[in-house]
């Protein structure tokens, strides 16, 4: 096998944080190189210093024969590294042909743009790919899932020899992730190497040919995909083995209601809704994506206002015109997309916890008592193990997962009666993900009521005490915790709502 | 955690630039110019910079939400007037004046907030619009001539009048640069300290995400305008008070000011970021250049374009700094 990339004594430092230690990783020709770790591992750090993004401090990287330093993600993609970023990166008001194309778009006499060659172009290569997008469509109100093939297509209009994937199925359905799977095994059959990043386990035994984990900036080894077993790998990323939980379901038989919901509709993705949560219980909400889950609990929230239906807290009807009544109400909402629901990436991670629980820290005249909320924010990171060198980092300087917690933070100190988490797990580590769980369940226990939204169907499994399952926009039935995989999946794909919905 | 924080933050290490900037400016000034270092100068300069620092810790407050307030300079103008109205016309006391432009101020803000928030106006247009009515207003209340305050004695004290000069005669700091700072000085706590202050950046960084944090962004929204009104309300009675009259054509030229001196005190106009000692400082070495090279008898068209580049100057600088 021929070495496309080979990086050797990588250091990065950032303010406060040594970001990477003395690393090395290759790259061959035709293999899927996974790059697993924990969150803040460094291993979007590593990536971005090959794909030009960053600088790195010290070491070499030299690249299809030779000793390279990009001084630019173009220098990077010129030479043929492409990198499909963790958070994604389109610009909302553009086409999806204006996005894919920017800086490289077709011209006609005169310098002038030629629209028709570009979009023509875009159609192409979304006919190669299997996707079905329009190349004139505008970036803005697309699913994040939608984005994230376009994102991908990007990167492979470059005909890069090298492809990075940080993440890449974070937001897909199972479908599109076959469906990239097929991509990836047809790249390659061509020769083009892949470094794939991901939390999810399965996935990296099911595409990739060898494993390098990372730990705290640290390279700790690079071992064959097949012959290594799944917890062998998890205990090499968090230097200590993890036990596997079964869900217990708890007796909430004389549990009192914390939230119902009648007949919520909104447009075409919420139909008629109507569940109830009990105090004490978690109830997961599956579905495929675009199932209409995400637009259930935003129009719960007052995030949307809702054509009609009524929601009914501690028995008791509640108006939600907008997210402050909501959380006066009780309610707390954690979103899927956490850069641009989520976070506001400029301020601390300190402000950031506190932004849903000013009143908590705040006196009559609106004094914020910093102690207070540092102490607060400090207990969070610890028991969450955000990883930031400090409580006054800025949240945008975190990785991905560590961005998420805070969010999650956030949403425990507003202390909720009713929680809603939406993906809360999207791009956390092993580790971390069985924290989050624990926490769930903790919460549970105290008496909150809790409503998963996942895509990830094992999660979904693995938490609820009962389990609704939407499809387009209707909620097809609700089912006891603890059944089989395929149950879920026969009311996700079906269309109409079963009568006997328990 | 056991990581410590080792760096200042961005914020902080472009305060540090355009602070020693300022005091570059000064010494190349002194070294040119005797006349331009002595202390009576100094005063000057920081007399010079009273009402423009206030405008600009007004404008500094609605930048950091991400928006932009065009009206800055006309709204000093018409609560000017409004002083000059309840003091002259109606002969109420000082202090009943001053209160009474401060609230004036706080309501054009909070009409400016209610276009943005209720009726979804961009800031910039609503702001421009808010700027020609107000002008438009002061011109009509007061039938195009100026209002003076020869009937208040006392009121030329507010922005002339040395308090630290009573005590220590040959420090005649006049009290308008007292307000200054005093201003500076409840605002920046406001901004830091206060609920109001969080929302204000935290809506600048992420309208969307503070709105999902359950926060009534609207009702901050306008809080924060008004706030900023009440502030330009502050200016308003400065600038009247150093020229003893209400001057109902000034005004407009103020915002762009104000808006320089936030700019390179490195408030991004984008939202989010920024600070009021950036803006004092950024207000300041504005003050220092106009000053110096009028002693160094530079013309005053060269004073526009020496700014003009200061301006670009500044937020290069600040690209250069991101680009690390
Ligand atoms: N621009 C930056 N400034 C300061 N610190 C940074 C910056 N980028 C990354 N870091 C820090 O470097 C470390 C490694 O981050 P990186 O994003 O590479 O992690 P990761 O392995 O990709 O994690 P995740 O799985 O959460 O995406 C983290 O501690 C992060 O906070
Ligand atoms: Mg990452």
């Amino acid at each position: 096998m021929t070495k496309l990339v080979e990086m050797a004594g990588i250091e990065k430092h950032f303010p406060g944080v040594h970001a990477l230690k003395n690393v090395s990783f290759d790259i061959e020709a035709g293999e899927v190189h996974a790059l697993m770790g924990e969150n803040g591992a460094g291993k979007s750090t590593l990536m971005k210093i090959l794909s030009g993004v960053y600088t790195k401090d010290a070491g070499s990287v030299r690249a299809f024969g030779e000793e390279v330093t990009f001084d630019g993600p173009r220098a990077a993609q010129d030479a043929g590294i492409g990198i499909i970023h963790q958070e994604l990166s389109l610009m909302n008001d553009l086409t999806v042909a204006q996005n894919i194309f920017i800086g490289r778009e077709p011209r006609g006499r005169f310098g002038t743009l030629n629209e028709t060659k570009l979009n023509a172009n875009a159609a192409e290569l979304f006919a190669q790919l299997n996707i079905d997008i329009l190349p004139t469509d505008r970036i803005e109100g697309m699913s994040v899932a939608k984005q994230q093939m376009i994102e991908i297509a990007k990167a492979l209009s470059y005909r890069s020899r090298v492809l990075i994937m940080d993440e890449p199925t974070a937001a897909l359905t199972n479908t599109e992730i076959r469906e990239l799977f097929a991509m990836i095994e047809k790249l390659k059959s061509d020769g083009v190497g892949i470094v794939y990043i991901s939390h999810r386990m399965d996935e990296i035994k099911q595409i990739s040919d060898r494993i390098t984990v990372m730990r705290d900036g640290e390279y700790v080894d690079t071992v064959p995909a097949e012959q290594t077993p799944i917890n062998r790998i998890i205990t090499m990323m968090v230097g200590r083995e993890l036990e596997d939980a079964e869900v217990k379901i708890p007796d909430l038989a004389d549990a009192e209601i914390a939230l119902e919901v009648r007949g919520l509709t909104r447009g075409r993705m919420v139909q008629d809704v109507s569940f109830s949560v009990k105090k004490g219980e978690i109830l997961g909400f599956a579905g495929l994506m675009g199932a209409g889950r995400t637009e259930v609990a935003r129009a719960i929230f007052g995030a949307d206002t809702p054509e009609a239906g009524e929601v009914i807290v501690h028995g008791r009807p509640v108006k939600i015109r907008n997210t402050r009544d909501a959380v006066l109400a009780g309610i707390g909402y954690l979103s899927e997309d956490r850069k641009h629901h989520g976070l506001a990436l400029s301020m601390d991670v300190r402000a950031n916890v506190g932004l849903a629980s000013m009143d908590q820290v705040t006196n009559v005249i609106g004094r914020i008592d910093e102690t207070k909320l540092a102490k607060t924010a400090v207990d969070y990171i610890d028991k969450l193990g955000i990883r930031t060198p400090s409580d006054q980092q800025e949240v945008g300087l975190l990785s991905g997962g560590n961005q998420q917690k805070v969010v999650i933070a956030k949403w425990l100190m507003r202390d909720c009666d009713i929680l809603i988490f939406d993906e809360p797990t999207r791009g956390i580590d092993v580790g971390a993900k069985a924290e989050i769980y624990r926490l769930m369940n903790q919460l549970a226990d105290e008496g909150k009521a809790i409503i998963v939204i996942s895509s990830e169907l094992p999660e979904v499994l693995r938490l609820s005490h009962r389990i609704a399952v939407m499809c387009e926009g209707q909620l097809t039935g609700i089912l006891p915790g603890g059944v089989e995989q395929e149950a879920v999946m026969a009311l996700a794909t079906q269309r109409e709502t079963t009568e006997d919905a328990a | 955690m056991s990581l410590t924080k080792l760096k200042p933050s961005g914020s902080t290490l472009q305060k540090a630039l355009a602070f020693g900037s300022l005091i570059a400016l000064v010494l190349i000034f002194s070294f040119l110019s005797e006349n331009f270092r002595t202390l009576s100068n100094m005063i000057n300069i920081l007399q010079a910079t009273s009402v423009i620092g206030v405008l600009a810790v007004s404008a500094t407050i609605v930048i950091i939400t991400g928006g932009i307030d065009l009206s800055v300079g006309t709204a000093m103008t018409f609560t000017a007037v409004t002083a000059g109205m309840l003091l002259t016309w109606l002969g109420l006391p000082i202090p009943l004046g001053v209160i009474g432009a401060i609230l004036m101020g706080a309501l054009t803000g909070l009409a400016s907030g209610f276009f943005i928030t209720k009726m979804r106006i961009p800031p910039f247009i609503a702001t421009l619009g808010m700027m020609l009515v107000l002008k438009g207003l002061s011109l009509i209340f007061t039938g195009t001539k100026p209002i003076y305050f020869n009937d208040s004695p006392g009121f030329t004290e507010i922005a002339s009048g040395s308090l630290v000069g009573l005590l220590v005669p040959a420090f005649p700091l006049p009290n308008g640069v007292l307000i200054l700072f005093a201003v500076a000085a409840i605002v920046g706590w406001i901004l830091n300290r206060t609920a109001l202050g969080r929302y204000t950046y935290a809506v600048g960084s992420n309208e969307e995400a503070t709105r999902l944090s359950g926060v009534n962004i609207d009702a901050w929204k306008m809080g924060i305008y008004a706030l900023a009104g009440a502030v330009t309300g502050v200016a308003g009675i400065l600038i009247a008070s150093r020229l003893n009259s209400a001057q109902p054509a000034l005004g407009q030229g103020y915002e762009l000011e104000a808006i320089a001196a936030v700019v390179i005190g490195g408030t991004s106009l984008t939202g989010g970021r920024g600070t009021i000692l950036g803006t004092i400082i950024g207000a300041l070495i504005m003050s220092v250049l106009t000053n110096g090279l009028r002693i160094l008898s530079v013309a005053p068209e060269w004073q526009i374009v020496a700014t003009g580049f200061i301006i670009i100057g500044a937020v290069y600088a600040d690209m250069l700094r991101k680009k690390t």
